[in-house]
């Protein structure tokens, strides 16, 4: 059994899921380390959620094993697995006070009723919800009610907290203040924390790793950083945010990087990749510098301004290549000016390490 | 909205005014009626009778009803389509054949009482009619679909997630069922009690036919002092009696329960 308190450490092996013909997941194998924040990202449908409750015991994989510290819960039930889990939508009780709604779980593993008072109102105070104990949940606005969704799932020390698109219901601004709320519940509670959510951004923000999910598939997993700046497919890349596609032909292995020709212009990527032939070279549009000329043996691309977009702190250009590629960048405001004042077609350039080599 | 009140005015309002005005009037003027009602000890054992069997009947039928509500409301589409067949049939069959029917079946010579006597497993027939039991047996079977409709419409708006969430947290079914279930469809369950208990008040042909006139109840008490023996104005005390109780009994069903959450 699950000692309180402890983080768990779970595996997945090979885990699937189908609903009659329709597969919701498929052959998923993942890690999930003692104490991390992960994020299960990806679009509606793309199976993220399916194993968030897979995960919490609510719905039996129709392939595979889940271990937790180990052990082979996967025909455990959920009663029995010691998951903290805030709901979409938060699923309070609407009959309990907020006293009783964060007592409940310890009510039912028979914590004495002293010890049960001590937590919940150490756990009140520490989501900041001093003086509305009594209140009921239909009493509060969205950002209180998920505070006692986090306090509820967190009161009896689960192993592991499940959230399901938790910040989908607040407004901006809230939602920025119960994200670091809850990153501040991770540090201070150290429990593995696993949250879903359709949001890239967030993810980024949030998440030690970031499991990214489409058409049920498991497509890569890492931190921000690598995920970002090193996806593994075109939809990795083209989800986690603004990237710029370019053809590239003639691909091929050159001492430890790669080469190839863009709009027929050499251009070279560093590491060393199994592509030949026709791919993609991906680049984030913040490493791509706009010039007037590009000196040889520089990796750039020349195009031809179609239209600006003022965002505030930054104007938005919309170029096009000699070969019908759209590119866009955004670049301070004063660059911008200049850059539509000057020559026309201009360059953009960018360092080899920033280059993404990707299948076509 | 207007000519339908004017019917209820004219069909109802105003031969109820009648029975008041009798109340107050026969056979001479003063409130000796009302004095009757609360002292008569015939009158007295009949509205205690009354409320007792009323009490028995909605307890059972909305239990019965809830654990039929919960079969037709959450079961697998097979359990739905049973438990919907068992709802609505009784709808299809008049109070007085379902009546007789009980009769057949619990009765001294009846279907129930034979086939225990030829397996031997009692030697003298079981009373189950003619007395309250057949009464309450026979409201009870009459009731149950009615209490099922605002049970039904209260599980059906319980967001399944809060469920899920107990359980997540630890809880049995068990526990579940008792802690979160039943509490957050109790507007169903103080609903249904309400419909139960009013109908029930009113009851007339059931407990004729049941009660074998040992069991009498409020209704059947009225139409024995208006039609048997000549004393219009005690059965019109009684009758205005009743109807300001269950007209109370209404007012708390509106006040607790939303009457759009009844459907």
């Amino acid at each position: 059994m699950h000692q309180p308190g402890r983080a768990a450490e779970i595996k997945a092996i090979g885990i699937g899921k189908s609903f009659g013909t329709f597969r919701a997941l498929h052959d998923l194998t993942l890690d999930i380390g003692r104490g991390e924040f992960l994020a299960l990202l990806g679009p509606s449908g793309s199976g993220k959620t399916t194993f968030l409750m897979i995960l919490a015991g609510f719905l039996p994989p129709s392939d595979g094993r889940l271990f937790s510290d180990g052990e082979d819960i996967t025909n455990r039930p959920a009663e029995l697995r010691s998951a903290g889990m805030v709901f979409q939508g938060y699923a309070l009780f609407p009959h309990m006070s907020v006293e009783a709604n964060i007592a409940f779980p310890l009510k039912v593993r028979k914590v004495p009723a002293a010890e049960i008072k001590e937590r919940v109102a150490a756990m009140i105070e520490r989501v900041g919800l001093k003086g509305h104990a009594r209140k009921l949940p239909s009493q509060l606005s969205g950002g209180q009610q998920q505070r006692v969704a986090l306090a509820r799932a967190l009161v009896f020390q689960p192993g592991v907290l499940l959230l399901d698109e938790p910040f989908s219901a607040l407004d901006k601004s809230l939602r920025g203040q119960m994200q670091a709320e809850v990153k501040r519940l991770h540090e201070e509670t150290g429990t593995t924390f696993v949250f879903v959510t359709h949001d890239q951004s967030e993810a980024l923000a949030l998440a030690s790793r970031i499991a990214i999910f489409n058409h049920g598939e498991l497509l890569q997993v890492g931190t921000p950083g690598e995920v970002y700046d090193r996806p593994a497919s075109r939809f990795v890349a083209e989800f986690l945010g603004e990237i710029n596609m370019l053809p590239l032909t003639d691909v091929r292995k050159d001492n430890g990087s790669m080469t190839g020709l863009c709009e027929d212009r050499p251009v070279t990527l560093r590491g060393s990749q199994d592509v030949t032939g026709d791919a993609l070279l991906a680049v984030r549009p913040e490493y791509m510098t706009i010039r007037n000329e590009a000196s040889p043996g520089e990796n750039g691309v020349s195009a031809t301004t179609v239209g600006t977009t003022y965002l505030g702190s930054a104007t938005k250009l919309d170029l096009l290549t000699k070969q019908g590629t759209k590119l866009s960048v955004s670049v301070p405001n004063d660059v911008a000016a200049n850059a539509l004042g000057s020559s026309n077609p201009i360059w953009l350039t960018w360092p080899a390490e920033r280059g993404i080599l990707l299948a076509r | 909205m207007a000519p339908l009140l004017l019917f209820l005015a004219v069909a109802y309002l105003w031969p109820f005014l009648g029975v008041v005005k009798w109340s107050f009037t026969l056979p001479e003027p003063g409130l000796g009626q009302y004095g009757a009602v609360l002292t008569d000890p015939l009158v007295q054992s009949v509205f205690i009778r009354t409320l007792r069997i009323c009490l028995i009947v909605t307890l059972v039928s909305v239990v019965a009803a809830y654990a039929i509500t919960v079969v037709w409301v959450r079961g697998t589409p097979t359990q739905r389509m049973l438990a919907e067949f068992c709802i609505l049939v009784p709808f299809w069959i008049s109070v007085l054949t379902r009546a007789f029917g009980w009769v057949a079946l619990l009765s001294n010579r009846g279907l129930i009482n034979t086939w225990l006597q030829s397996i031997g497993f009692i030697s003298e027939p079981l009373a189950l009619v003619r007395n309250e039991l057949g009464v309450i047996i026979g409201m009870t079977h009459f009731l149950i679909p009615f209490a099922v409709f605002p049970l039904a419409s209260a599980m059906r708006n319980l967001d399944d997630r809060v469920l899920l969430a107990a359980r997540g947290m630890g809880a049995s079914r068990t526990r579940t069922f008792w802690s979160v279930f039943v509490p957050m469809t109790m507007s169903g369950i103080i609903g249904s009690a309400l419909i139960v208990f009013v109908f029930a008040l009113g009851f007339f042909v059931t407990p004729a036919i049941l009660g074998g006139g040992r069991s009498v109840m409020v209704a059947e008490l009225v139409y024995l002092r208006i039609f048997q023996s000549p004393d219009w104005g005690l059965g019109s005390a009684i009758s205005v009696v009743l109807v300001l109780f269950v007209g109370a009994l209404m007012a708390l069903l509106f006040r607790y329960v939303r009457p759009r959450q009844m459907v």
